[in-house]
């Protein structure tokens, strides 16, 4: 009885938020037209270029600015502050559609939301949230998030770059490594040490405006994938920034860091559903269309083995993703799903990428037709904003905490 | 003048969808199919919302007829701009044969309800190819009509209008009130942004009925029969021009 209760009120609590998960059949009306409306630019304006910008390495600015027009690049970000005002579901459901129709668009898009305005959004001061988010919410500045070097990516704690008081300025030395958006990129949320002593607990995050004296960029890195964002190291040479550039308080800066990414993992998690999704579109109509054995080859059952496990792995990384927006959406603790849903849609997506390169034959090795781009974009949705390994370290220690004695 | 704008819009098959023809040839499967707002009234809408931006005209009314799902539509529209919306209740076999004679009723007698300045609507629906729906709304209300635009401008109490005609573009002025209707090169439509998404959740749609109008919506034209068109047949290779020509006097197309 009691037993019974225990689970009737657990139900109830991840039932209680704002949307119930059986509503989850069919999204709100406004989430409806808002996933229409992403999907239709992607399929005019991103999907009949994109090719052309991973071959070239080419940064979308017209298309970032047309996303910025439409409130895509600060969807959180309320209305005075000039955002769309709308919650994480919609961000999911935006990221995936811009993702399918470019992995590329969508990173930039992604890093721009989650990683440079959420923590900023979350932890600035008011003039910090006017001078650091307004003027990068219509799509003419993006921002990107500084927190990997050489020396650690999984083991941020360890960070090596250093932040110096000198008089009413801050001193920041030291090399970031990966950042996405880089070059093109209109400011830093730069993450450095105050206090070598406290370890993680003396990390501060720093935000720095680009370009600025001290502040400079590596080479664009040649990526196997999403080619057309840029990737570069940013160096710190006595990069000399005023006090009220600190984001936070002193020895905050792992723990924004870290909640940051519990958040920005959901978008990514969106982005690899997206370019999922594509191989899926891809492989199927392609099932319909070539004939072997004198009929179509979706007749046959090993192919339609493929597709059924593809399907079936996308729409259980799909409904992941919804759940972890939903408890955020709802202020509950997501720490748990956030991972699970990364980790299952970047899985996912590189499954179901190497899929639709087998369906598709010799056709699926060949630029002619998207699956071999699905299959490069895939690779790095395994390996950014937390390894599927350390997903996995996540994930457990959540189950363990949940089962402890 | 009112400032008041009516634009139609019309919920049709997405125009990507490959159609279908239902088993018992009475018409094409709609049950579960995608549909979207006619690319026509897309336009019509985007040019009502400019016209507004300029202050040329106070609101934008959209006005679709069908069942529940036209307010989708409407919504649409409203996320693009328009300021509120109208839902004519049609349902059933009144829907099925509802054509542009019905439709040009309905918005005539909205156009003088609602003391419309301009009636805009898409050059034609994408289903039906009818275009008729404007030129017939305008000779219901006396109104002239501004048809196949593809550049709009109001000046004063005229309207000047440049049409796509087949010779070539032709420039009217018109008087208002008056009937456009968009054509393909009059704008490209804005993806709506997503506070306006949002702002659309608020605004008003009232429904009527055409009863409540006063309209009688039979129709005159019953469909006999829906066929696909037929198969493209693989052609024949020949040799010599003189082969060509004696094909073509067999088959009788010479």
């Amino acid at each position: 009885m009691a037993a019974l209760l225990g689970a009737r009120r657990a139900l109830g609590l991840c039932l209680s938020g704002r949307r119930r998960l059986s509503q989850l059949a069919e999204l709100p009306e406004t989430h409806q037209l808002l996933r229409q409306t992403c999907r239709d630019f992607a399929d005019r304006e991103l999907t009949p270029i994109a090719g052309k910008l991973d071959k070239e390495h080419t940064y979308p600015a017209k298309q970032i600015q047309q996303l910025g027009a439409m409130g895509v690049m600060a969807i959180e970000v309320p209305e005075e502050l000039g955002g769309a005002g709308m919650d994480y579901l919609a961000y999911s459901l935006a990221m995936e559609e811009i993702s399918r129709g470019c992995a590329s668009t969508g990173v930039v898009v992604s890093v721009n939301n989650s990683l440079y305005i959420g923590p900023i959004l979350k932890n600035g001061t008011e003039e910090q949230k006017k001078k650091w988010i307004t003027p990068f919410t219509t799509g003419e500045k993006v921002g990107c998030f500084c927190l990997s070097e050489p020396g650690n990516g999984s083991d941020a704690g360890a960070a090596s770059t250093v932040a110096r008081q000198d008089g009413d300025e801050w001193v920041l030395n030291g090399t970031k490594a990966w950042i996405t958006n880089s070059w093109d990129a209109s400011a830093a949320l730069v993450f450095a040490t105050t206090d070598k002593k406290l370890k993680h607990k003396g990390i501060s995050a720093f935000l720095i405006p680009m370009p600025h004296p001290g502040l400079s960029l590596g080479k664009k890195e040649d990526k196997l994938g999403i080619r057309a964002s840029s990737t570069a190291n940013v160096i710190l040479e006595d990069c000399r920034i005023p006090l009220g550039n600190m984001l936070g308080p002193r020895g905050a800066g792992f723990k924004i860091a870290m909640q940051t990414l519990d958040s920005g993992r959901i978008g990514v998690a969106a982005q690899a559903l997206g370019i999922a999704q594509a191989s899926l579109d891809c492989a199927a109509d392609y099932a319909h269309k070539r004939t072997a054995f004198g009929a179509p080859i979706g007749k046959l059952q090993a192919i339609q083995f493929k597709l059924a496990d593809m399907a079936v792995a996308v729409e259980s990384a799909r409904l992941l993703i919804w759940k972890a927006s939903l408890l955020r959406d709802s202020g509950k603790p997501f720490t748990k799903e956030a991972a699970m849903a990364k980790l299952a849609a970047s899985e996912t997506a590189t499954f179901c990428s190497h899929q639709a390169i087998q369906v598709l034959g010799g056709m699926g090795y060949v630029a002619d037709m998207p699956a071999e781009r699905h299959y490069r974009d895939a690779r790095i949705t395994e390996i950014y904003e937390g390894t599927s390994e350390i997903q996995r370290l996540v994930i457990a220690g959540q189950v363990l905490k949940e089962y402890q004695p | 003048m009112s400032g008041r704008v009516l634009v139609g819009v019309k919920r049709v098959i997405d125009y990507a969808v490959k159609i279908r023809v239902k088993p018992d040839n009475t018409g094409v499967v709609t049950d579960g199919v995608k549909h979207s707002m006619n690319p026509f009234c897309e336009i019509a809408v985007e040019e009502a919302v400019k016209l507004k931006e300029k202050k040329f005209i106070k609101e934008v009314v959209a006005v679709s007829c069908g069942p529940q799902q036209a307010q989708e539509t409407i919504r649409t529209a409203l996320a693009m701009g328009a300021d509120r919306g109208i839902h004519v209740e049609v349902t059933g076999k009144d829907y099925e044969a509802m054509g542009p004679l019905q439709v040009s009723k309905i918005m005539a007698a909205l156009a003088k309800k609602e003391d419309a300045q301009l009636i805009i609507l898409g050059k034609q629906a994408i289903d039906d190819d009818c275009n008729q729906t404007g030129q017939m709304t305008a000779a219901l209300l006396d109104w002239p009509q501004g048809t196949f635009a593809s550049e709009v401008s109001l000046e004063g109490d005229k309207v000047k209008v440049v049409r796509e005609i087949d010779g070539g573009l032709e420039t009217i002025r018109i008087n208002t009130p008056a009937v456009l209707t968009a054509d393909l090169r009059l704008n490209t439509p804005r993806y709506a942004t997503l506070p306006n998404i949002m702002k659309a959740k608020k605004k008003k749609i009232a429904k009527v009925n055409p009863a409540d109008l006063g309209l009688d919506m039979t129709s005159r034209l019953e469909v006999v029969r829906v066929d696909e068109p037929p198969q493209r047949l693989a052609g024949v290779k020949v040799e010599t021009v003189e082969d060509l020509v004696s094909k073509l006097r067999e088959q009788g197309t010479l």
